[in-house]
């Protein structure tokens, strides 16, 4: 298994998702010997998982059981240790379209922060692209090149331990893609120019905040960019939930007189709701979008140099 | 294709994307074979033979005479007097503030004047433009500029180009998939160099398109089509050199069930139909591609567009000559052995799809048609590994809730989620930034999850333990007793 290739079977040094149910799963680093806990009880590596085909349903010791998937950029997004705020698949997925990276192309980023953006570039520059990715946190970076090694995607990454806006990428004139996540992205305009490639490299920006924007689209002009855009995604989910609706008493048509409307005194009204309910429900199965819902992560600012 | 080093130069035969603002439009490589590289974009009619040797992203002006020239890198003109205004309590919009009439203009551009020469008269021959905000002036000589000023850049195809493009000018024929619904498919179905996919589409091929350029090459692919044959219009435009087509393969839909039953056999191959449809696919994809080119055009003007085959038919038809009859007839024999060739390679081709399918290895499933999705979903996630993501894409949220229920009585599938993404694009501009006015009102939906080893025992999969693996448990109880 890798991040960046499709393996079948659990093999002993690997990282597996933990599977327990809706929304519920956790990263496992597989190794000989040791055990893991799980509310449905243990997961022996050795005999568990080892050897055991990705997708595979595992009883644990209570009886309980999970499921051991592979490892993609997305599952890690939604399980890996935070370090710093992370983006999401939903921002990932417009930005690798937008600054049109595919197998061979070289990125550079800036900051690495908890790698969640580094391994979904990594997978899809891989094989033959690379990500040069940069961190002015010592810890942080050193912590991103352990589980860049960790993940069997060490060969694809280089990781630097800097002030992008002091000191750029480490690379010049080659970079297909640049991306910044950093305070003051104006400030590395100048450094991200000088790493990409001489027509036609695409960068990215992303701010929390508008006037953080406003700054960087203006340094992006001054440097010459074009086809500067800015724009922001959010994701709805929706909850397949079937829905019962009860159907309103109104009431006889003809005879009672006092038929039309709720009449609280009309004895067949009181207190028979629910037999009602028996006779008159509708269900129908419903999208149901969530109470609450992300309103705002970033905006992601485009542009080509030209 | 150009790889590393020196910037990639447009050449002949050569796919590529014309641009201006905001709008795109693909240009195939038939126009660039051509010798009449005449095109009609925007409005405007010119050769785009001058573009060929330059630099993709160069930008070019359309000279009087139709051809394409490079913009001259020019000083941007500021307009002397800063004068302005400080709001539009005064100004009057009766159609009278501009000096300059129709033909006044015409005559301008009939003697060649350039664009910014162009923009800056108006400017001096409007009453209320002195009166103006200034920010009033800067939106009005975009305005002009946009207008007068057209430069057309030249720009290679990609998803992202290529997906806007098509949501912008053709939605019908995608579905309306919108680019950042297929940026969420491409990556949720963690598409990388190295897949084996099953890709069902009717979106023109540019989904497929999309998948081919984020495998690189690398990997394989299996389309399975409805019909005759798989329409790839838009796959073309990417301009993917020919090594990316060579694990490309199809499958027809109509065959599906007897392979999963295992009664497959190419005996009984819609051959001659399909080869047929291959000819007419052939030529639709030529009228789409001509169709890209034209935009809406008056017929007479579409027909001024070669097209070889046509002329070459009309032509036959008008000889009488005996000879050529003859020619004909070993013409005709010569068709029928290579038909004969053809049919023999299809079938081989198909049995090799058949045999990837019957691996049941696949990495992943993208689905995005205008059928209803439950059966294709429920039948072609037989040909995909465990622990492997799939997409299935729907322009309308229903059909997904029907596809949700039977993958949960089906089970094998996990981490379902139901999901749109919500797009809005800003104007950045300095004490000028908002939103965009207008916005796409939807882009589709989509129904993701996991796959996972199936338990064929039914039992297994409707038990009140398996339902906890998807749905939280209080939200359960809450809205299956009826409230009393």
């Amino acid at each position: 298994m890798s991040f960046v290739e499709y393996g079948d079977t659990i093999k002993d040094g690997d990282t597996a998702i933990v599977f327990l149910g809706h929304e519920s799963m956790f990263p496992v680093k597989v190794q000989h010997g040791t055990v893991t806990q799980t509310k449905y009880g243990v997961i022996r590596h050795s005999t568990d998982l080892i050897g055991k085909k990705y997708g595979s349903k595992v009883t644990c010791s209570k009886g309980g059981w999970v499921f051991i998937l592979h490892p993609t950029p997305e599952l890690w997004t939604m399980n890996l240790p935070h370090r710093t705020q992370i983006l999401y698949s939903t921002d990932i997925s417009i930005i690798t379209m937008m600054l049109e990276l595919k197998p061979g192309s070289i990125v550079c980023e800036s900051g690495t922060g908890s790698g969640s953006l580094s391994h979904a570039l990594i997978r899809t520059v891989a094989p033959t692209g690379h990500l040069y990715t940069v961190e002015f946190h010592q810890q942080r970076a050193e912590k991103a090149r352990e589980e860049f090694r960790e993940h069997g995607v060490e060969h694809l990454v280089t990781v630097t331990n800097q002030d992008v806006c002091k000191n750029g990428f480490g690379v010049s004139n080659i970079a297909d893609a640049v991306f910044l996540d950093i305070p003051s992205p104006w400030e590395a305009i100048g450094h991200a120019k000088s790493a990409l490639k001489a027509e036609g490299g695409r960068i990215c920006s992303f701010s929390p905040c508008i006037e953080q924007v406003q700054r960087t689209c203006l340094a992006m002009e001054e440097y010459g960019f074009t086809e500067i855009n800015t724009l922001e995604i959010l994701l709805r989910v929706y909850n397949v939930r079937t829905i019962s609706l009860q159907i309103p008493d109104l009431g006889k048509a003809a005879e009672d007189n006092s038929s039309s409307g709720f009449d609280s005194s009309n004895p067949s009204q009181q207190g028979s709701p629910c037999a009602n309910l028996q006779q008159g429900t509708v269900q129908f199965k419903s999208g149901v979008p969530l109470r609450e819902v992300v309103g705002h992560t970033g905006y992601l600012t485009f542009a080509t140099k030209s | 294709a150009m790889e590393g080093g020196g910037s990639a130069r447009i050449r002949e035969g050569d796919c590529a994307v014309l641009k201006r603002d905001e709008v795109f439009k693909a240009v195939s490589h038939h126009t660039l074979l051509c010798y009449f590289r005449k095109i009609i974009f925007e409005k405007q009619w010119f050769y785009l033979d001058n573009a060929i040797g330059h630099v993709y992203g160069t930008t070019f002006e359309v000279t009087s005479g139709g051809n394409l020239q490079p913009k001259q890198e020019v000083e941007e003109t500021t307009t002397e007097t800063k004068e302005a205004g400080t709001d539009n309590r005064n100004i009057v919009d009766d159609g009278k503030s501009q000096k300059l009439t129709h033909d006044d203009i015409k005559a301008l551009k009939d003697k060649g004047i350039k664009g910014q020469e162009i923009v800056q008269q108006l400017i001096e021959n409007s009453t209320t433009f002195r009166d103006k905000t200034e920010f009033a002036q800067d939106k009005y000589i975009k305005k002009k500029k946009k207008k007068y000023e057209a430069v057309i850049t030249i720009v290679k195809p990609s998803t992202r180009i290529l997906s806007t493009m098509y949501y912008a000018r053709e939605p019908g024929k995608i579905n309306h998939l919108r680019y950042d619904t297929l940026a969420q498919m491409l990556t949720l179905g963690n598409i990388h160099a190295g897949n084996k996919m099953i890709v069902m589409e009717t979106c023109a091929g540019l989904v497929l398109g999309a998948v081919m350029e984020r495998m690189g090459g690398y990997g394989s692919i299996i389309q399975m089509y409805p019909g005759g044959g798989p329409v790839r219009a838009a796959t073309s435009c990417f301009g993917f050199p020919k090594p990316f087509f060579d694990n490309l393969h199809e499958f027809p839909l109509s065959k599906v069930h007897s392979l999963l039953s295992g009664t497959f056999t190419t005996e009984t191959l819609p051959e001659d139909s399909a080869l047929m449809e291959e000819e007419s696919n052939g030529l639709a994809e030529e009228k789409q591609t001509s169709l890209q080119e034209t935009e809406e055009e008056p017929s007479t003007e579409a027909a001024m567009e070669i097209n070889p085959t046509e002329e070459q038919e009309t032509m036959d038809i008008n000889t009488e000559d005996v000879e050529f009859k003859e020619n004909k007839e070993k013409e005709n024999k010569e068709n029928v052995r290579e038909k004969q060739i053809k049919q023999w390679e299809r079938r081989k081709k198909l049995i090799e799809a058949a045999a990837l399918l019957r691996e049941k290895n696949a990495d992943g499933l993208i689905v995005a048609s205008k059928f209803h999705p439950a059966p294709l979903l429920l039948s072609l996630l037989e040909f995909v590994a465990p622990s492997r993501p799939f997409v299935v894409y729907c322009q309308y949220k229903e059909p997904l809730l029907e596809c949700y229920t039977k993958l949960r009585e089906r089970g094998g599938v996990i981490n379902l989620k139901l999901s749109e993404t919500w797009l809005r694009n800003y104007q950045v501009l300095p004490d000028r930034s908002h939103p965009k006015l207008t916005m796409s009102g939807g882009g589709g939906y989509l129904l993701s999850g996991i796959t996972v080893v199936l338990d064929k025992s039914r039992s297994e999969s409707s038990t009140p333990e398996a339902l906890k693996m998807e749905e939280p448990s209080s939200k359960r109880c809450k809205l299956q007793d009826p409230p009393c």
